[in-house]
């Protein structure tokens, strides 16, 4: 067991989250044999009930930690718990009521979507085997797939075979789904069914581990979220709590560029800068961690029409989780070396 | 390396199981689902039927040869040349087609379909990406590994009852059937004939588990299905070359290959059981052996497919 938990900035939200945590792992870490490390001491923490967003550049070190959560592969160094079970150690007991999707659905090409369902329910030993008809076919009316039920899942289109490795998720009841990109390949139309489906889930009491590279996805869906880089957790908590860490900028159109930095100075607004006929500049902290927006933005605005400056246009540019995310990693979505 | 690395992902799949999900469990068709799944998934697909079609085509090719070749007359055996065993008794009764048949495709057809089978069967769900769901399921690794090896025993008895089957059809549409004369001489009824050569397909069925075995373990090697039906084929192509390179002989008994013809020992009165029961010891060695291999290289791998 390497290192505990090195990263004192995390300290207390682990604490906070610990106990009714549906995934945990403490210094989990893998190391392949070519010596390259995967996933570095990674301290991860997904309160039940949450939608959680798992982000993080190509090479992160995301889906070695999904499948070190599954079971899959094993972790050289600390450990992961699975609904209070130790992994891999409880996978019999646990996995069970994990419905999973890694790395893009995977299926028997010369059956047909419904036989396929039946096969991986058929390796479940926990499913009951008078009631797997009735299941598979709740399970692909849930994804809208049942008129295709019949044919050979070779002649799926790659939407499709998403919506049956969702089914596949979906055979039992679970407490904890771990869905690994589950709109990769779909069309817009096809997102928007996922995503409320996700939300539809939610709301039954499934905690969703959902790792995605589409950042609005997370911010759509998502209650929670962690961001990982290099194999590091860079930082987890809910959404709110990160969009608040990283504060919009006010931005004013006018045409008195001059006056509306003196008056935006005044007024405690850091690091104005007029451009042309755009004046931006940092908002004072606001007072809660809540990430409310600063009380005194009215006041703002009437003081510069009080000091006669001509507001064009007044606002709060709107910060993105994309944003959030490149000053956490310093990088966009490339692939990590 | 480190503990967790050691620890075998099966431990808890034994007779241990939740309270929460051991109340409703246990009957014969929660155990044997995945079983049953594997039969099912095995033979809907057409590359099974077709290493079938192959295997039931060869009797019926050797079959009407014969017809032909003795149309006028002559003896299929004394044209030149040796031929497999038994296929002069052909033109006499039917029945020695099973025999001449699998004797033709004992050493390489039926074991080819069979490395292909074994070769596959967990390399070739890691190559599709549905190893990975199946252990998610979570079907356990030592219980996925026994039904991919019951899955290739099954396969090797079907395999070798289609050969049978289709040679006994053959020699029967094509030549007398009766009363069959056994190597020894002594000449029992057709009935017994017919259990005789019920015997002879199940021990050759019994002859490939050492195959399937060596299969199974190089399945769990390698990510590539191709692969691991290339080196099942391409081990079993050097073991037997091995076995006819006479300076070699001090190898000969322990090769999984060399008892394999002893099949034909079950049509003596009294059957001559020696090399049977070499043949079966050595399989029982060869299965322990590789099966131990693969359950050690499987339970312990990291799935990356």
């Amino acid at each position: 067991m390497q290192g505990q938990n090195d990263r004192p900035e995390h300290g207390s939200a682990m604490a906070q989250l610990s106990g009714s945590a549906v995934i945990e792992t403490r210094g989990l870490s893998k190391r392949y044999r070519g010596g390259q490390l995967a996933v570095d001491r990674l301290d991860l923490s997904v309160p039940r009930g949450s939608v959680f967003g798992f982000l993080g550049p190509n090479g992160s070190g995301k889906t070695t930690t999904i499948r070190m959560l599954l079971g899959l592969i094993d972790a050289t160094g600390g450990g992961a718990r699975l609904l209070g079970e130790p992994m891999p150690r409880a996978a019999k007991r646990v996995l069970p009521r994990v419905g999973a999707l890694i790395e893009g659905p995977a299926l028997y090409g010369f059956l047909s979507g419904r036989g396929n369902l039946h096969r991986y329910d058929a390796a479940d030993p926990t499913a009951d085997p008078r009631t797997r008809k009735a299941r598979v076919e709740a399970a692909l009316e849930r994804v809208g797939l049942s008129a295709a039920a019949g044919k050979k899942a070779k002649a799926y289109s790659l939407g499709m075979k998403q919506r049956l490795g969702i089914a596949a998720a979906l055979l039992q009841p679970r407490e904890l789904l771990v869905l690994d990109e589950p709109t990769n390949g779909l069309d817009p139309q096809g997102m928007r069914e996922i995503r409320s489906l996700v939300r539809a889930l939610a709301e039954d009491g499934i905690t969703v581990f959902l790792s995605s590279h589409l950042l609005d996805e997370i911010e759509q869906v998502c209650s929670h979220t962690a961001v990982m880089n290099r194999g590091r957790l860079v930082t987890q908590g809910t959404v709110a709590e990160m969009s608040a860490d990283a504060r919009g900028r006010l931005a004013v159109t006018t045409p008195d560029g001059a006056d509306a930095v003196r008056v935006l100075k005044e007024h405690g607004v850091t690091d104005v800068t007029a451009d042309g006929d755009e004046v931006t500049g940092e908002l004072p902290a606001p007072t809660g961690p809540s990430g409310e927006p600063p009380p005194d933005l009215a006041g703002l605005n009437a003081a510069l029409v009080q000091a006669g400056v001509r507001v064009r246009a007044f606002g709060v540019t709107r910060v993105s989780l994309e944003d959030v995310f490149v000053s956490l990693t310093g990088e966009g979505f490339d692939v990590a070396g | 390396m480190s503990q967790a690395e050691l620890v075998r992902r099966d431990e808890q799949y034994g007779p241990a199981l939740a309270p929460a999900t051991a109340g409703h469990q246990g009957g014969p068709r929660w155990r044997w689902a995945l079983y049953r799944s594997e039969l099912l998934t095995t033979f809907r697909r057409w590359r099974t039927l077709a290493l079938l079609g192959v295997l039931a085509v060869i009797p019926v090719l050797v079959g009407i040869a014969v017809k032909i070749e003795t149309a006028d007359g002559g003896n299929a055996g004394g044209g030149g040349g040796e031929g497999p065993a038994f296929i002069s008794q052909i033109t006499n009764n039917g029945l020695f087609l099973v025999f001449t048949s699998l004797a033709a495709t004992l050493p390489f057809f039926l074991p080819m379909t069979v490395g292909v089978i074994a070769g596959d069967s967990i390399a070739g769900e890691a190559n599709a990406g549905t190893l990975r769901y199946l252990l998610v399921a979570p079907a356990g690794r030592t219980r996925l590994l026994l039904v991919k090896f019951a899955g290739t025993m099954v396969f090797c008895l079907v395999a070798t009852l289609v050969v049978a089957a289709f040679a006994l059809a053959t020699g029967a549409l094509l030549f007398p059937v009766g009363d069959v004369t056994l190597l020894s001489g002594t000449t029992v009824p057709f009935s017994e004939g017919l259990l005789r050569a019920l015997a002879i397909a199940l021990a050759v069925a019994l002859s490939l588990t050492g195959l399937a075995a060596l299969g199974l373990f190089i399945s769990t090697l390698t990510n590539s299905g191709i692969a691991a039906m290339a080196a099942t084929v391409g081990l079993l192509l050097m073991v037997q070359i091995v076995d006819t390179i006479p300076q070699l002989h001090a190898a000969h008994p322990y090769l999984f290959t060399h008892y394999w013809l002893s099949f034909a020992d079950l049509l003596r009165d009294p059957v001559y059981w020696e090399e049977l029961l070499r043949n079966a010891g050595l399989q029982a060695l060869y299965t322990a052996l590789f099966g131990s291999a693969a359950w050690a290289r499987f339970t312990t791998r990291d799935i990356t497919a």
